[in-house]
């Protein structure tokens, strides 16, 4: 058996792996990866999200089992030190020794520190690793407790740069951007795209210090600013260095490979370096005399090694090496492709200005006007992928190409079709993927999604910028084949959940029959729209699940969860999950009296299992008595808000998270949704009420509670992102009810809040300007149908037991007082359960 | 071994032997079921009020066999009305009691009518 052993475990390291696993076909090979960092790879390109959740695990390429599943050794926290080319050796930094067949450099490359006086002070940091963030996390939270007015600077205005001060923003320190050259992102733009870019950047906070050049940091012991010229100093409390980055090709130096000038390990177009049986790949690997610091290329790199080791002698990488590149930062759109500043001798320029919007469009044509051979966008990117792929394929453009950047009434009809893109056209430049790849994935069936275009062909899993197109091609041949891609939500009805909403609220129905005979189309409905239409008018009306039982799903129409054999069980409310002893008694007693299984809860309250339908209203009737009221455990409505105990007893609580969690539990009570919702209170970071599981969360930090939204359990578990920090109880429940409100009025039927989020347009940062900024101006009235409803609420169970007509329902004969002789329990442990189904 | 579902025969209206009045046509909500109890059978009667129809079926549903029907949604699937099971949503059509979404035994269906606001099913023992 051959070994390879792959130095480095970042993105291209990991992709190698991930290649290697899909392509080789037999185990003649043996894999073993060297990580200095203390996890596996993770996803560098959307590092900054660790801002938001600081949840690492989201960022893994793929899982530590992934690496045992698939035959991988994968060794973290262990550097690679030497490599001894004559014994084919390599030690590490333990002191251990491994043989090799074949060697894989995949160290990447490190953040370039320029040698400035004092750089080395506390509160410098540079922007790469997990940890960093780590870093800069701890330093801000600490300088903004002794000073509220703390400012960070970055040091340069590239990609990176920008990106790293949308972080410093984010972090709540005043953001200051110094670069050296005269504009920002000096290497994509040309002067007038940088200053449009640079006004937008201004307008939402940044301040931007061009052609400066640092002399020193000032500070004792850490940073108090950075001196430019002699009377020219900016006072600032941390900066963030990204002013490039220098390959990590210091293993090459210890066994004479040939490196760069500037370095970077020399590789030829089969990314082998000056020892055949050596490749390097990824940011560390000088091809071309070029270090492509971007990921498409780097996987582009680790596909031609794989294939090479694996025998297909003649793969090697293109002549040519797309540098394309859109900016991540939320707010901004900035992109360029092609070639962006274009000399007079070899084409056309075509520019778009309109300094009012921030906007910026610039195209470079050939000569003869027939082909785009690059550009640039600044405002607004929403055509980068048209134009991206005009630019890849050498499509035929417009006879006025102007036409491709003037704003046009009808949309973006200069461009054609997505679906007059060659099959070979690379849609997904991450992951490889050609559009025909994706049309063949519906066509063949194996696709039927969205989703399921991106889980079997990986695209839009990379970086995420093609994620628009892969979702136009996708629709585009649905509808080819025929599939229509409508969310209306049954056959009786042309409307999708959310036109149901407002034609409700518009018309102010009353029943279900009202809305399918004016809306409808014909029939009678059936499983799919009646609950969905019950459903609404209780979000409109605050209608109980009485008022026309019938359309109701058969949970809520006897107000309790059908089980196997078509008993019931029964869940009280016991809001927060605090419960005095003589509730608990009563509970037992109860369950006792009318023989009920019981059991505590996922959700941490009491269940009474195995009541008939007619014992149902009797049990509530006693549970009424005691003090309980319907818990909702059957409807898509508010179940549980989680809490820990909180300050209240623990010696760690930053705030009363039971207390807080009882008065959320009692808001929202009873109010239908589009699906269930559950919160989660905790009353400090360590989450012992798993709150960020949950579709809101709060937990209690210095100065307020920090909210969480749209997480989940279930099949597809989600972490709730952070919505807003600090908050207090009264800005919690503001925001909450505006949330709330919204998923209400527009999510699709039976989607939860974390479905509904991240399918949402412009995700949390949209949430964020709706339910923060008012940016619909609609706060206010959300806030108010919030309010009406919870007004209005009504214990369902209360007003059916105190209603002799509402009773009749929960008879299992309409000609009898018997009860349904087809049920029969066994017994189990110390009590009883359904018979197995058969 | 005699399984409960071997009790349920469809009844065609030319077979009916016993009509029994099984309740008031006020005892079953608007468009939805009630069941109904005759001898040892368990009857899901609906009244598909926006037909203008009375439906009966047997109560069992055929896939896990348990009592569940009447308490079932109704309306109507591609044009047949329908019942959904309240437990996996097992479509049955009302007329002839096939499963409409899969490929379960079909439900016996009973001939039923309605004589001064009082329901009737009609059996043939
Ligand atoms: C009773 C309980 C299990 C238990 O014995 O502990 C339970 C029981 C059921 N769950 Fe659950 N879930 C229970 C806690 C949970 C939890 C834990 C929690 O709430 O913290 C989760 C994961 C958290 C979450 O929802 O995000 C959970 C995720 C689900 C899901 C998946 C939802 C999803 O978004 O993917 C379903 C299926 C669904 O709703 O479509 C489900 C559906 C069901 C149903 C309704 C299935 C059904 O249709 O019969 C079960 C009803 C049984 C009954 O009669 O009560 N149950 N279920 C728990 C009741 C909690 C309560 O007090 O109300
Ligand atoms: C904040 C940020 C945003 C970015 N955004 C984008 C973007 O939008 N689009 C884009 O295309 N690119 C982006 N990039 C660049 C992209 O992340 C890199 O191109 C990519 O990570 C390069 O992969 P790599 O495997 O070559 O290097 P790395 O991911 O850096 O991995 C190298 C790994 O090797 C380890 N290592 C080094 N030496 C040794 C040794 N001797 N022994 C053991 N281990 C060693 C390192 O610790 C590291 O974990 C971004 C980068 C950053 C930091
Ligand atoms: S996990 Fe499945 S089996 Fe268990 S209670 Fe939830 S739905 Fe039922
Ligand atoms: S191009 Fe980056 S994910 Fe598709």
């Amino acid at each position: 058996m051959k070994k390879i052993i792959v130095v480095g475990n970042g993105m291209v390291g990991y992709k190698f792996c991930e290649k290697f696993v899909q392509q080789s076909t037999d185990s003649a090979f043996k894999l073993t990866v060297f990580g200095e960092e203390p996890r596996p790879a993770y996803d560098r390109v959307h590092l900054s999200e660790y801002f938001e959740n600081q949840d690492a695990k989201a960022l893994e390429m793929a899982p530590a089992e992934w690496y045992v599943e698939n035959g991988i050794d994968l060794v973290t926290n262990e550097r690679v030190v030497d490599i001894h080319r004559d014994s084919k050796t390599i030690t590490t930094s333990k002191d251990r020794t491994f043989t090799y067949d074949y060697l894989i450099l995949a160290t990447g490359s490190s953040p370039f520190v320029p040698p400035i006086k004092g750089v080395e002070k506390k509160g410098v940091f540079v922007y790469r690793t997990i940890e960093d963030l780590e870093g800069m996390l701890a330093y801000a939270a600490d300088l903004k407790k002794t000073n509220p007015d703390a400012k960070a600077a970055v040091l340069g205005g590239g990609l990176l740069g920008l990106e790293a001060g949308k972080a410093v923003l984010d972090m709540g320190l005043e953001p200051h951007i110094v670069e050296f050259a005269p504009k920002l992102m000096p290497r994509q733009l040309d002067s007038r795209s940088s200053k449009v870019l640079q006004l937008k950047l201004e307008s939402i906070g940044l301040n931007i210090h061009l052609s400066k050049a640092t002399n020193q940091i000032l500070g004792d012991d850490a940073i108090v600013g950075m001196e430019f010229g002699e009377d020219d100093v900016l006072n600032v409390d941390m900066l963030i260095v990204s002013a490039g980055i220098r390959p990590r090709d210091e293993l090459a130096k210890t066994c004479d490979l040939e490196v760069g000038v500037r370095g970077g390990i020399v590789v030829n177009n089969k990314m082998q370096t000056t020892d055949e049986n050596i490749y390097a790949i990824g940011e560390v690997a000088l091809l071309n005399q070029m270090i492509y610091g971007l990921v498409a290329p780097g996987y582009d790199m680790a596909d031609i090694a794989v294939k090479q080791i694996l025998g297909d002698v003649s793969a090697e990488m293109p002549e040519e090496i797309d540098m394309s590149t859109k900016l991540k930062l939320i707010g901004v759109d900035v992109a360029s492709f092609g070639e962006p500043f274009m000399p007079a001798s070899k084409g056309h320029s075509i520019i778009y200005e309109d300094k009012t919007k921030f906007l910026y469009k610039r195209i470079n044509v050939s000569l003869d006007r027939k082909t785009l051979l690059g550009g640039i966008l600044v405002g607004d990117a929403a055509d980068y992928n048209m134009l991206h792929q005009m630019y890849m394929n050498s499509m035929a453009i417009p006879e006025e190409p102007a036409q491709l950047i003037l704003p046009t009434s009808d949309g973006a009809a200069a461009f054609g079709d997505v679906m007059d893109l060659p099959d070979d056209a690379q849609v997904c430049s991450c992951e490889s993927v050609t559009k025909g790849q994706i049309c063949g994935a519906i066509e063949s069936g194996e696709a039927k999604d969205l989703a399921d275009v991106v889980s079997c062909t990986k695209a839009g899993t990379g970086c995420g910028g093609c994620k628009p197109m892969v979702k136009d091609i996708t629709e585009a041949t649905l509808k080819s084949l025929g599939i229509e891609v409508k969310d209306s939500i049954c056959e009786h009805f042309d409307y999708n959940r959310q036109d149901l909403y407002k034609i409700i609220q518009v018309k102010g129905y009353q029943t279900f029959n009202e809305v399918l005979d004016n809306h409808g189309n014909g029939g009678h409905g059936c499983e799919l729209c009646k609950p969905v239409v019950a459903s609404l008018m209780a979000s409109i009306h605050a209608d109980t699940a009485n008022k026309e039982y019938a359309i109701q799903d058969s949970n809520d129409r006897f107000l309790a969860n059908i089980q196997r054999n078509g008993t019931y069980s029964v869940v009280p409310r016991v809001p927060g999950g605090e419960i005095t002893p003589d509730k608990l008694i009563a509970l037992g007693e109860i369950a006792k009296k009318y023989d009920l299984y019981t059991k505590v809860t996922g959700g941490v309250r009491i269940d009474l299992f195995g009541a008939t339908l007619n014992q149902l209203p009797l049990i509530w009737k006693d549970l009424i008595a005691h003090g309980f009221e319907s818990g909702h455990a059957y409807g898509k409505s508010l179940r549980t808000v989680k809490t820990c105990v909180g300050s209240t007893w623990c010696r760690y609580g930053m705030d009363e998270s039971v207390s807080f969690g009882i008065e959320l539990e009692n808001r929202y009570r009873g109010i239908r949704a589009p699906h269930k919702i559950k919160g989660g209170v905790s009353g400090c970071i360590r989450e012992c009420a798993e709150a960020r599981g949950k579709d809101f969360g709060l937990i209690a930090v210095e100065g307020g509670w920090n909210l969480y939204v749209g997480g989940n359990g279930g099949a597809t578990p989600r972490h709730a992102e952070l919505f807003a920090e600090q908050i207090d109880n009264e800005t919690v429940i503001k925001y909450l009810d505006r949330y709330l409100m919204l998923y209400m009025r527009t999510a699709k039927p039976l989607q939860r809040t974390a479905a509904w989020q991240e399918r949402l347009e412009g995700g949390i940062e949209y949430l964020k300007e709706v339910i923060i900024e008012d940016k619909l101006g609609i706060a206010k009235d959300l806030e108010e149908e919030m309010q009406t409803l919870v007004n209005k609420f009504e214990c369902e169970w209360t007003q059916a037991v105190n209603d002799p007509e509402m009773m009749k329902r929960f008879n299992h004969f309409v000609n009898s007082k018997e009860e349904d002789d087809n049920i029969v329990f066994v017994p189990m442990r110390d009590q009883k359960m359904p018979e197995p189904w058969k | 071994m005699i399984t409960v579902a071997k009790k349920y025969k469809s009844v065609k209206p030319d077979e009916v032997k016993v009509w029994f009045k099984a309740a008031s046509v006020n005892d079953f909500p608007k468009d939805g079921g009630a069941c109904v109890k005759y001898k040892d059978l368990q009857i899901a009667v609906f009244n598909f009020a926006r037909l203008n129809t009375w439906f009966a079926t047997q109560n069992l549903s055929p896939e896990k066999e348990e009592m569940v029907l009447s308490r079932g949604m109704i309306g109507d699937h591609k044009g047949t009305p329908m019942v959904a099971c309240p437990l996996h949503k097992k479509l049955f059509s009302l007329v002839d009691g096939t499963n409409l979404n899969g490929d379960l035994d079909p439900i016996a269906t009973y001939p039923i009518k309605i004589e001064e606001e009082n329901v009737y099913i009609g059996f043939a023992d």
